[in-house]
């Protein structure tokens, strides 16, 4: 214990531990409480059956209530502890309910019907993780559809952005030519006029080339971002001109030098773009709620948005398909953190 | 991994071979002087039609009547729909508009900015400022600050909505401790409230990142040298780790101002712009007015978007004037 507290309460070159070190200490542990908490909610009620959800106040932990098997009965039925009254301690089967009577039957003696008020028992519950939450979101519903969408044009669109925003990048840093600043700050100043802008005019260009409803609608007007032409040109900046001229020397073609050269060696800021692609196509909600209205072309996020009801939201479901969406950001953050804040806080772009 | 990492450069080799030949041919008809355009062709013609030409065709839009999408089946209406929206017997009151939910939306909205951008800088400031300090499981803490800005919007709308719905965490929380419980998302004051929490939640992290970059920035040496000199925490607060934040802490206010003035997607999704109007912000307005409504009023949604173009403009204006005096400076 002695050395736990001091490990926490370890710092860099000097001593001791003050106030302000508690404080800083509660407010962080506050806000992981804070920032994980619902997270971790969600996934632990994804867990719950239907009957678990309804239940209230909620238990942290998903239980059911446990079953049991009687002779002469189709169904299983709940199993409940006796509190009180005649049966005290004995553990009985529920066969129905009549108003403050329970019709309750001992297991071990399937033909005799017992009579017990229904504040005398206790329903006996297990621990019990509602996986079926999960496997009908593919036997039911159309999860794999709306994965494959989402899956479909993420992969898409980030192969198309990483491949026109270097070549467009690769042309800015790497050649001189007439109107090559005009260019670059046309580029720029679209950074100014966020799509959110335009959504009336885009979906009629999109609508002239028959994109609503198809993934293309969402994939072409997403691909050609002024963030990532920034962020390679200034990347591919600093690769020495010396390098191209080599290959040049050689008889490289400028697409040669381009794909054999520049590529392989800014591919730390590729990766950055990589990531910050794949988030904001998994991630995107407004434009493809716009352009995809058809429910087979839906992605996750339309498929979560239009899984809460207007009246009756179906929790079980929308739940376990919440975690399934979060997942694979979840994964993306846990391995390659240090690739998305460093490229973060080098080009204050999100 | 090696798997992956084979395919990938087995694509990447087959991508280059199947596009060599080609392009060659393109680079010997334009010439090396004009190659350079071949490489931008791509981005620019996706930005033509995706960028450049809408701001062009927004204008004719904002200018046209009717529910046609096509312009040539619009009809010439002139500033009409900039009359319509702004037609208000008095701009404090939206009951008195002919477009109320437009100017509801603008106050919503106006509301939504000073509250949500205020208090996301003050706790990403105080957040940025713990992480700095010398403490253990610092990237940890880091880490935990800045995951829920990686999530969906969506996402985080459900996942608040499960905690805030009338029999859920919070409700069964206050309970416990003998309070009673609130149906969170019916009562309008409620409603605003948890969009600002539930925004400030899922952006902040991306924030104190920007102002921990600021923090590191501050060179040690002038810390120790106030050490030296005995001066006490707040004066070093004051005197020193403030002034030489502020370039940060401007390049942080404009980008979240902007972002604040375009607020849609979790609001929507956990509130849906009520009960009533009461969390309706003005991008909403646009969408409702322009895509989920019957008839669908294009025109009233590109003059209100033109509107919010004009806002995001001068904030966008003041960014670039702002990061350039930095960088110069």
């Amino acid at each position: 214990m002695a050395t736990v507290l001091n490990f926490l309460t370890r710092r860099r070159g000097r001593h001791g531990f003050d106030l302000t070190d508690w404080l800083s200490w509660a407010y962080l542990v506050f806000g992981t409480v804070l920032m994980f908490g619902p997270v971790l909610w969600v996934v632990l009620s994804s867990f719950k059956t239907d009957a678990a959800l309804a239940q209230y106040p909620p238990t942290l932990l998903p239980f059911a209530a446990k079953t049991v098997a009687v002779e002469g009965y189709d169904k299983p039925l709940e199993l409940y502890r006796i509190t009180g009254g005649e049966y005290q301690g004995r553990h009985l089967a529920e066969i129905r309910r009549i108003g403050l009577v329970a019709q309750m039957v001992d297991p071990a003696e399937p033909d005799k019907r017992l009579k017990v008020n229904i504040k005398d028992r206790q329903p006996e519950q297990a621990l019990a993780f509602a996986v079926s939450n999960y496997t009908e979101l593919f036997s039911r519903f159309n999860f794999a559809r709306y994965l494959w969408n989402s899956v479909f044009i993420t992969v898409v669109a980030t192969v198309i952005t990483v491949l026109f925003n270097s070549m467009a990048a690769f042309a800015l840093a790497k050649y001189k030519f007439r109107g090559r600043t005009a260019v670059f700050l046309l580029i720029i100043a679209t950074l100014m006029i966020p799509p959110t802008i335009n959504l009336v005019p885009i979906f009629l260009v999109v609508s002239k080339l028959g994109m609503v409803n198809s993934p293309w609608g969402v994939i072409w007007p997403a691909v050609a971002t002024p963030t990532g032409v920034f962020l390679l040109r200034q990347y591919m900046l600093t690769i020495p001109d010396d390098l191209l001229d080599a290959a040049r020397m050689d008889h490289a073609s400028e697409w040669r030098v381009y794909w054999r050269i520049v590529m392989p060696l800014s591919a730390p800021a590729i990766a950055v773009l990589t990531i910050f692609s794949v988030m904001w196509r998994w991630n995107d909600f407004l434009w493809p709620l716009i352009v995809l209205t058809r429910s087979e072309q839906f992605t996750l996020q339309l498929a979560l948005n239009s899984f809460q009801g207007e009246l009756q939201t179906n929790w079980s479901h929308l739940l376990a398909m919440t975690v399934l969406t979060l997942l694979p950001i979840t994964f993306v953050f846990a391995f390659l953190q240090k690739y998305i804040t460093t490229g973060i806080a080098q080009s204050g772009v999100k | 991994m090696t798997f992956a990492s084979t395919a990938v450069r087995t694509v990447y080799q087959a991508a280059f071979n199947s596009l060599e030949r080609p392009l060659l041919f393109v680079q010997n008809l334009v010439g090396m002087r004009r190659v350079a355009w071949m490489f931008l062709l791509p981005n620019l013609v996706i930005f033509g039609a995706f960028t450049f030409l809408p701001i062009i065709l927004n204008y004719f839009y904002a200018t046209t009547g009717s529910d046609a999408i096509l312009l040539s089946q619009r009809p010439y209406v002139g500033a009409e729909n900039f009359r319509t929206l702004l037609a208000c017997k008095d701009y404090l009151d939206p009951n008195t508009c002919q477009q109320d939910i437009f100017w509801r939306a603008i106050h919503n909205t106006a509301k939504f900015v000073v509250l949500q951008v205020g208090l996301m800088i003050v706790f990403s400031l105080v957040t940025a400022l713990i992480l700095n300090r010398d403490i253990v499981l610092r990237g940890f803490f880091r880490g935990v600050f800045f995951y829920p800005v990686l999530l969906s919007p969506v996402v985080v709308a459900l996942i608040w909505k499960w905690v805030l719905q009338r029999y859920g965490l919070l409700n069964a929380g206050l309970e416990e401790a003998g309070l009673s419980s609130v149906n969170w998302l019916v009562d309008a004051n409620w409603s605003f409230f948890w969009i600002v929490f539930v925004t400030i939640w899922a952006h902040m992290g991306f924030y104190v990142l920007i102002l921990l970059a600021g923090l590191q920035a501050i060179p040690s040496d002038v810390y120790e040298a106030a050490e030296m000199d005995g001066a006490s925490k707040w004066r070093v607060f004051y005197r020193i780790t403030l002034p030489l934040l502020t370039p940060t802490m401007v390049v942080v206010l404009v980008l979240s101002l902007i972002r604040a003035v375009q607020a849609f997607d979790e609001i929507f999704v956990l509130t849906g712009g009520g009960p009533g109007t009461a969390t309706t912000l003005i991008l909403h307005y646009i969408y409702e007015t322009g895509f989920a409504a019957r008839p669908r009023l294009f025109g009233l949604a590109a003059a209100a978007s033109i509107l919010m173009a004009a806002v995001l403009m001068v904030l966008t204006l003041l960014q670039l004037a702002v990061t350039r005096s930095r960088a110069e400076g």
